[in-house]
């Protein structure tokens, strides 16, 4: 078995990108994620690859938009300010159909807003924080281990897709050491015909772009994307079920969040309340199915978040609001103490008894 | 072992994160299921800084620490924030040259031993964080001071290998102190 | 028959869209016989920006990226150090260059990137119909400054060559133009010099053309080219405001 190490969160998911690949990383400082940087500065020279600190993030986005259109494996990471100016170039990103993978270590919010943990980019990432219809695949690791293990899944995804995958983590999990194990990364290796590495005269010109004046090409593009952002739905949910078997109550959440409403389904099932998890792990795609199949099952939703309430609208999409669904909630940088959310589930199951 | 959590605090500057730091190291030497988390921020020096590190056989649900078994304090405001928090029957460890209060709490066990002196009378002025880690390693009893050599080791760049030494004495220092 | 004249290679055949007399046609060209004079089409990615250029994609045979308004300077960065061996060049206006993305450009200058810079200075807004440029001139008439620009509101308009030329990082910084055969000629020179530069891994080479916009300045070709010499000229000076290696090269002699 390889080795357990006691990495940080940000560091994980440096050390995974390079094992995933990746040898093309183009970022600006920002807390609370610059050890992703630092990381990638001391070890990319090393091993044939770049690291570049651009002058902004909007200069850094792009880097990665050339990058990924020269078919490399790229990537950046950065915090909710940051995020907000890369927005733009993930529109077009998405425009062009190149594969990009993204890191935002979330910290509160809006505007400056301060440098502690936070959810609250939720919307930003899941219903597009730039201009257009798109998607990105959105990731949110809950532990240090999770950090490397979705940064290699985002990868791939992204490749095969041809689409950016976004790690959403908060400043948390990206701050705090665990043991990891570093398993042989499963590299997916996709052709990438389109890319361009000069015609060598031997094919016509490649062409990235995201501009298309005739509208009824731009529709057919836009329905053709969403061909396949439909096969994404329908293959890559991930979430993590807990304690659901026979739960009557259902606790959401992901991320930071999550590991606090564990431990207080834990305590829940102590005092004889039936309470469950669901965890998503992919944000978008979202587990709709898994709560939709938990809403025949249980009496009531809990939504637990750092943010003002921004997965919840997902929840109650996905069950159709045919059950209530109460938030549990800190933000601007505050977490959630394992007793709030259990005074929410007692909150839940009394509601409903 | 039973789940440990545990709180240190104190300004930045005094190692407070590379104390935690040692703590978890030593707990994944030992395959136990660790977390470590830091505040973190622009007080890089001289603000307050703290660190929650948490031990255990089972994997580590929150990582973040609200009621701790074990406070260690290296500032008075240190204690005065996190004094009520520590649960009953659990350990406050003082570092009483730079607090002089009392711990007024008769539920816990608070063990006082004045690490900043004895790390300067010891030659070590910088090192009063691990005087206080080879205090709490000796008396708490769900650790154990076995081990904290090869921590050490582990931690200490191989660069800087005269660390391991000085890190010792600091650490034999606390423990021997009664 | 011999032939005396034709489109160079690494022109596509697709019909250009911009106006009648517009002078992106000729700079067009001098890259394209940049490109083929150098025999480096299959290896040269361009960047596309966002102003009258935008489809210029379609025009050149070689891979061809379309940027983000200003950003094409970065994502030409990403490109080059992905890809060290291939020609990168972006092709830039001036809203573009020295507006949106003047970060974009002094950046990849100070970092000496090793990219070409192809930057046309018409001292207007083209695309969106005809707004002040950051190049516009003191007193010009553009829709945005319909009483001319005045320079105590809005500031002065920016000597991009000279800017960069007070930059430790860039290889080589020239400015030319495109309303005469005498100039047309020297801007294609020093077009083939900026690849040239970077095939021999020099590092970052801008050209800036001075051009003309008839269709906004609302003048007949014939005119708009004068005014290029009479106005745009005298607060734009042609010239080479830096050519390190290129310099070290004479003194040497």
């Amino acid at each position: 078995m390889a080795e357990r190490v006691l990495m940080k969160g940000n560091e994980a998911i440096a050390e995974a990108a390079i094992r995933a690949g990746c040898r093309h990383y183009f970022g600006y400082p920002i807390t609370p994620q610059t050890e992703v940087a630092a990381y990638m500065a001391k070890k990319m020279p090393k091993i044939g690859g770049v690291f570049l600190q651009a002058e902004s993030e909007i200069a850094s986005i792009n880097m990665v938009y050339g990058a990924a259109a020269a078919g490399m494996r790229v990537m950046t990471s950065s915090s909710s300010p940051g995020i907000s100016l890369k927005s733009e170039g993930l529109s077009y990103i998405a425009g062009s159909d190149v594969p990009a993978f993204v890191v935002n270590v979330q910290r509160g919010g809006p505007g400056l807003g301060g440098i502690q943990p936070s959810q609250s980019d939720y919307f930003q990432a899941t219903k597009g924080g730039g201009h257009g219809d798109y998607r990105m695949i959105v990731l949110a690791p809950a532990s240090v281990q999770e950090m490397a293990s979705l940064t290699v899944k985002g990868f791939n995804l992204a490749d095969k897709y041809r689409m950016t995958a976004m790690i959403l983590a908060d400043g948390t999990i990206g701050q705090m050491m665990e043991p990891i194990t570093f398993e042989d990364a499963e590299v997916e290796t996709y052709d990438k015909p389109w890319a361009l590495t000069g015609t060598k005269m031997q094919r016509p010109h490649n062409i990235v772009n995201s501009l298309y004046l005739k509208a009824d090409e731009l529709e057919r593009k836009n329905f053709e994307r969403y061909e396949r952002y439909k096969v994404v739905e329908e293959n890559e949910v991930m979430y993590e079920a807990y304690m659901m078997e026979d739960a009557e109550i259902c606790v959401t959440a992901f991320g930071i969040a999550a590991r606090v409403a564990k431990n207080a389904v834990v305590s829940a099932r102590r005092e004889g309340v039936k309470a469950g998890l669901i965890r998503p792990i992919t944000l978008w795609p979202f587990p709709a199915q898994a709560l939709r199949r938990a809403a025949e099952q249980v009496k009531s939703f809990v939504c637990v978040e750092l943010n003002m309430g921004q997965m919840i609208e997902d929840v109650r999409l996905a069950i159709e609001c045919t059950r209530p669904v109460s938030l549990c909630n800190r933000t601007g940088g505050m977490i959630p103490s394992p007793d709030q959310v259990l005074s929410a589930i007692r909150a839940a199951q009394k509601g409903v008894n | 072992m039973k789940t440990t959590q545990i709180l240190i605090a104190g300004f930045g500057g005094q190692g407070i994160l590379f104390a935690g730091k040692f703590l978890a190291y030593k707990g994944l030497l030992e395959d136990l299921q660790v977390s470590w988390l830091p505040s973190y921020g622009p007080e890089m020096r001289g603000g307050t800084a703290n660190c929650s590190v948490i031990l255990s056989d089972d994997p580590v649900g929150s990582p973040i620490i609200t009621d701790p078994d074990v406070l260690i304090v290296m500032n008075l405001p240190s204690l005065q924030k996190y004094v009520d928090t520590v649960v009953p029957g659990g350990q406050i460890y003082v570092d009483s040259t730079l607090i002089s209060e009392k711990v007024s709490r008769t539920d816990v066990e608070v063990r006082c031993i004045p690490a900043t002196q004895m790390a300067s009378d010891a030659g070590v002025p910088t090192l009063a964080n691990m005087v206080m880690m080879g205090h709490v390693l000796k008396n708490n009893p769900q650790l154990t001071f076995d081990g904290a050599e090869t921590t050490v080791r582990k931690l200490v760049p191989p660069s800087k290998a005269q660390l391991v030494e000085l890190n010792m004495k600091a650490l034999q220092a606390g423990r021997d102190y009664q | 028959m011999a032939i005396v004249f034709q489109k160079p290679r690494a022109l596509t055949d697709a019909a250009f869209h911009y106006c009648p007399g517009c002078p992106h046609g000729i700079i067009h060209r001098l890259v394209a016989e940049a490109i083929d004079s150098l025999g480096i089409e299959g290896e040269t990615i361009g960047v596309a920006p966002v102003g009258c250029a935008v489809m210029a994609y379609d025009y050149f045979a070689c891979d061809m990226i379309e940027a983000a308004h200003g950003r094409a300077p970065a994502t030409a960065t990403g490109i080059k150090r992905c890809r060290p061996d291939s020609i990168v060049f972006t092709y830039q206006g001036d809203g573009d260059l020295a507006s949106i993305g003047m970060a974009e450009t002094v950046h990849a200058a100070a970092r000496n990137e090793n990219i070409t810079v192809i930057f046309v200075n018409n001292a207007i807004y083209g695309m969106t119909g005809g707004q002040m440029a950051p190049t516009s001139l003191p007193g010009q008439v553009t829709q945005t400054s319909p009483y001319g620009r005045d320079v105590n509101h809005c500031g002065w308009p920016i000597r991009v060559c000279e800017l960069l030329a007070t930059l430790e990082g860039p290889e080589y910084v020239a400015r030319v133009a495109v309303n005469s055969v005498k100039n047309v000629k020297a801007a294609g020179k020093a077009i083939r010099k900026a690849f040239q530069n970077q095939i021999d891994k020099k590092g970052f080479s801008l050209i800036e053309v001075v051009s003309a916009c008839p269709t906004n300045w609302g003048m007949t070709p014939q005119k708009a080219l004068e005014w290029v010499e009479s106005d745009m000229l005298p607060y734009y000076p042609l010239g080479v405001y830096k050519d390190r290696s290129g310099a070290k090269e004479a003194d040497a002699t």
